[in-house]
């Protein structure tokens, strides 16, 4: 710790300008990026990777979609709801993507609020972010319970192509499936900075290393991420 | 030139965070078992991996007998046959050699290397584990349910993967299918680990490009393996969800035994595809690892600098990189737009360059070194050897025109056995006989590691050397049987009679080297501190076998690159990475410089 620091690339002093510069922050002693605690890191990378298993879906999707010599059926007349003596098309779906990118917004207030360890309002928008997620998913139950009753199954449906139900139900189930992962791990967090784990450095659980607030933010990386995927989903879907 | 640049940094910036937290087992269960030291969690990789191995390697001597000796096993029919060459070819690739590599050595060596600790989510790295041996428990349940195991091909392409016709169409490539998801779940929660401890948990001085071309490999494979595997896992759901519930991804309309079946409309080309922009990335996440350790150990027992490291690093990202745009040159026979073939050969013979790169800066680090033939160095060197071999007639293949007469023939199998086979293998050999004496305090015995090495590079080369004849010939492959035929000729049955004894040999030689790490493990001479003196940092560790957390009270502080090797001017023919520059013994007539 003592000697100090002269030749070596990472020296504020030497560090080359432009492009060299970053190749040589990056490369440098002990961290590529710097401040960026483990959690963040491996979430985006984590991230990266999932972003490849959506888009392997989402192209597969349109490969089926065009392979497919049935009809695909149409989405405006499939997910149209009956209310008020009308069929209003995808009003459900707007509902439910209005509720995500909100939930997103509340997410973000948590991260900055952890940001400044307020324990009480990173829990409140914590818990609020997991509830719009809660209720996003519970729309999804009652989207597909009602696809089901009308028929529509993984291996075909009354409307078209069998291979609408087929990648409908597995790519939003996927999604599905990360939204409610999501919101179960915002209820532990929450419960974790409501107990003041996170001040006291108590041992968490995954890594029994001491606790601290960068949890929050990279809960908040996973479920902006799942906002955005879902944003594909719902354009290649509903407004194709 | 000799390249003594990363010599003159001699200064180390100051160090930017804390000493990683250990975390400390509290009961024998988490100790032994449950264990979050990589180390250990490596060694449980390694074992598992090579108990798999040897399954597969059971079934090539079982496919090989069928091959050599047609009409005398009664028990290989031809159902069997194919099942036994899926099996193997899976086994091999993903089982054995994508978690021998990346788990095994990936866990061992990174954290020692880099001079971390410990790696930076141990728990999610012992769950990585864990799911590995499910994933493996599985692919060993489909031996032993109805119908028996996949017999689709390694490469598993629908339709007929799942119609009756194929051995294993229910419960076997279900299970299969299965497998590689969990696989690749375990893998992923493994290789988030050893990326960002690559990336944020090195030690103080420990920049990027002082690191041994070891992790650099692994580095580029796990990174790989991340964006590649996804692929595979999606099209595992979607073959899945097409047996199980008879949903149209991959299956076209189709008619079987003359009966119209309930599919229509999927999209058989597209598993393809997927199955390749998988695939052959895979081959790379079996081969950089290779490459990387590979440098070091023809560094280390050639007492020479490797040639060129910033080149070999970049070489390294650089068909990392490129390996995700040649995924067609497998599908040249697939039907698909021939400007495709034409845009995936050129990208497939771009790659052939950073790969020559390597093989030029492997044999120029030879070019005057004080070469000592260890096993390491045996061992490098016939991968180097057969690594060209294969390499020569990738090029071979990466052509259209060429590859669509000799694709599906026993050509194919020997190149890919050359090249991502025996290469590689050879490579873990060689890395075992290097690093045993680090991981259990033991030298493995000589005698028996020049039997299997002689035996092993020679033999392998009597089995696959011949194949590339018989390719041309037009041997197919995945043939139980050829039966008549106006080009199987007497020399051609006699070939494949003398190649089957070859593969035996091989393998009998394969159980001396498990017999020899055995017998080693207890019994072997105690190796001494940093045997082959190397200056990587994992030997510079206090104890032998390092201990938990690696290093002692402090964890190192490294001032130059791993490659410090016969120095001008310095007493020792080589520098660790650790040494104080003020601390390195000089010649004495070189003092006052
Ligand atoms: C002693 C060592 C080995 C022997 C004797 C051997 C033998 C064989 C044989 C006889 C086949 C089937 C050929 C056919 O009928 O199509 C085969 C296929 C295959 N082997 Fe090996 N093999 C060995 C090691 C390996 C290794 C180390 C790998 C790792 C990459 C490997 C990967 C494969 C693959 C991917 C296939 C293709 C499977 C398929 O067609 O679906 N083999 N091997
Ligand atoms: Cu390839």
């Amino acid at each position: 710790m003592t000697e100090a620091n002269v030749t070596h690339g990472a020296g504020p002093g030497d560090r080359p300008d432009g492009l060299q510069g970053v190749v040589a922050d990056f490369a440098s002693d002990q961290r590529a990026f710097k401040n960026v605690h483990w959690g963040k890191a491996m979430m985006w990378i984590f991230l990266l990777s999932d972003t490849f298993i959506f888009s392997t879906f989402l192209v597969s999707y349109m490969t089926v979609r065009m392979s497919t010599v049935v009809e695909w059926p149409i989405p405006s007349d499939v997910f149209a709801l009956h209310m008020f003596g009308a069929d209003i098309p995808l009003i459900l779906i707007a509902i439910m993507t209005f509720i995500l990118i909100t939930s997103s917004g509340t997410m973000a207030l948590a991260v900055n609020f952890g940001y400044r360890q307020n324990r009480k309002v990173t829990t409140l928008l914590l818990i609020i972010t997991a509830l719009l997620g809660a209720s996003f998913v519970g729309m999804q139950v009652f989207e597909w319970s009602k696809l089901i009753h009308e028929g529509v199954r993984p291996w075909g449906n009354p409307f078209g192509a069998p291979q609408f139900g087929a990648t409908f139900f597995m790519i939003t189930g996927f999604h599905g499936l990360h939204v409610s992962v999501g919101v179960l791990f915002l209820f532990i967090v929450a419960r974790k900075v409501w107990r003041g784990d996170y001040d006291v450095g108590r041992r968490g659980f995954f890594t029994s290393r001491k606790g601290t607030y960068d949890i929050v933010e990279s809960m908040g990386l996973y479920w902006h991420f799942v906002d955005l995927v879902w944003v594909f989903i719902f354009a290649f879907f509903y407004l194709w | 030139m000799v390249d003594i640049t990363q010599e003159k940094v001699e200064n180390v910036g100051p160090a930017e965070v804390p000493e990683m937290e250990l975390y400390h087992a509290h009961s024998w269960w988490t100790k032994y078992v449950f264990c979050q030291d990589a180390k250990v969690i490596a060694i449980q990789y390694g074992g598992t991996a090579v108990a798999i191995g040897m399954v597969g390697l059971i079934l090539s001597w079982v496919m090989r007998l069928q091959l050599g000796f047609p009409e005398t096993f009664s028990f290989i029919s031809p159902e069997a046959y194919l099942q036994f060459v899926t099996m193997h070819g899976m086994i091999m690739v993903i089982y054995l050699l994508t978690a021998l590599f990346l788990g095994g050595f990936g866990n061992y060596l990174i954290p020692l290397m880099v001079g971390a600790r410990d790696m930076v989510f141990p728990y999610v790295n012992m769950l990585s584990y864990w799911i590995y041996l499910l994933a493996v428990l599985i692919l060993v349940a489909s031996f032993f349910v109805p119908g028996g195991p996949s017999g689709a091909g390694w490469t598993l392409y629908p339709p007929q993967a799942i119609l009756s016709g194929t051995p294993g169409s229910g419960a076997g490539i279900v299970l299969m299918l299965i497998s590689l998801a969990f696989f690749i779940v375990g893998f992923t929660m493994g290789g988030l680990n050893y990326v960002v401890t690559i990336l944020q948990a090195r030690t103080r001085g420990m920049t990027l490009m002082r690191m041994p071309l070891t992790i650099w490999g692994i580095f580029t494979a796990t990174v790989l393996a991340l964006l590649a595997f996804p692929a595979l896992f999606v099209s595992a759901i979607m073959m899945t969800l097409d047996s199980v519930l008879g949903t149209s991804f991959f299956m076209p309309a189709i008619v079987e035994f003359g009966e119209q079946l309930a599919y229509g409309g999927g999209s058989p080309v597209l598993f393809q595809h997927l199955f390749w922009f998988f695939g052959h990335p895979e081959v790379y996440i079996v081969a950089l690892p290779a490459f990387g350790v590979v440098s070091d150990l023809l560094s280390v027992h050639a007492r020479r600098h490797i040639f060129g490291y910033r080149m070999m690093v970049w070489a390294i990202v650089g068909i990392g990189a490129l390996s995700f745009v040649v995924w067609a040159h497998h599908m040249y026979v697939s039907g698909m737009n021939p400007y495709f073939g034409f845009f995936f050969a050129t990208t497939t013979l771009i790659i052939a360059v950073p790969t020559a790169l390597k093989v030029y800066n492997w044999t120029l680090t030879l070019w005057r070194g004080d070469i000592h033939l260890t096993l390491p160095m045996l061992f490098s060197i016939a991968f180097i050897i057969t690594f060209v071999n294969g390499g020569i007639t990738g090029l071979f293949l990466g052509n259209v025109v060429v590859d669509v007469p000799l694709s599906d023939t026993m050509f194919v199998v020997a190149h890919f056995h050359m090249v991502m086979g025996v290469a590689p293998i050879l490579v873990v050999f060689g890395a075992i006989y290097h690093w045993f004496p680090l991981m259990s305090g033991r030298m493995l015995n000589n005698a028996m590691g020049q039997f299997h090495f002689w035996v092993t590079f020679l033999g392998a080369y009597l089995i696959y050397f011949p194949m590339h004849y018989l390719g041309f010939v037009g041997v197919p492959r995945r043939y139980w049987e050829i039966g008549e035929t106006s080009f199987i000729t007497t020399p051609i049955e006699s070939l494949n009679a003398f190649i089957t004894v070859a593969a035996l040999i091989v393998g009998f030689a394969q159980l001396v080297f498990i017999y020899n790490i055995i017998v080693s493990v207890f019994k072997g001479e105690p190796a001494e501190r940093n045997p082959w003196k190397a200056t990587s940092l994992e030997w510079q560790t206090e104890t032998v076998p390092p201990g938990h957390g690696n290093f002692g009270e402090e964890a190192p502080v490294v001032y130059r690159w791993a490659y410090s090797f016969s120095v001008p001017g310095a007493v020792d023919d080589y520098i660790p990475q650790n040494v104080h520059p003020d601390d390195v013994k000089k010649i004495a007539a070189a003092e006052g410089d």
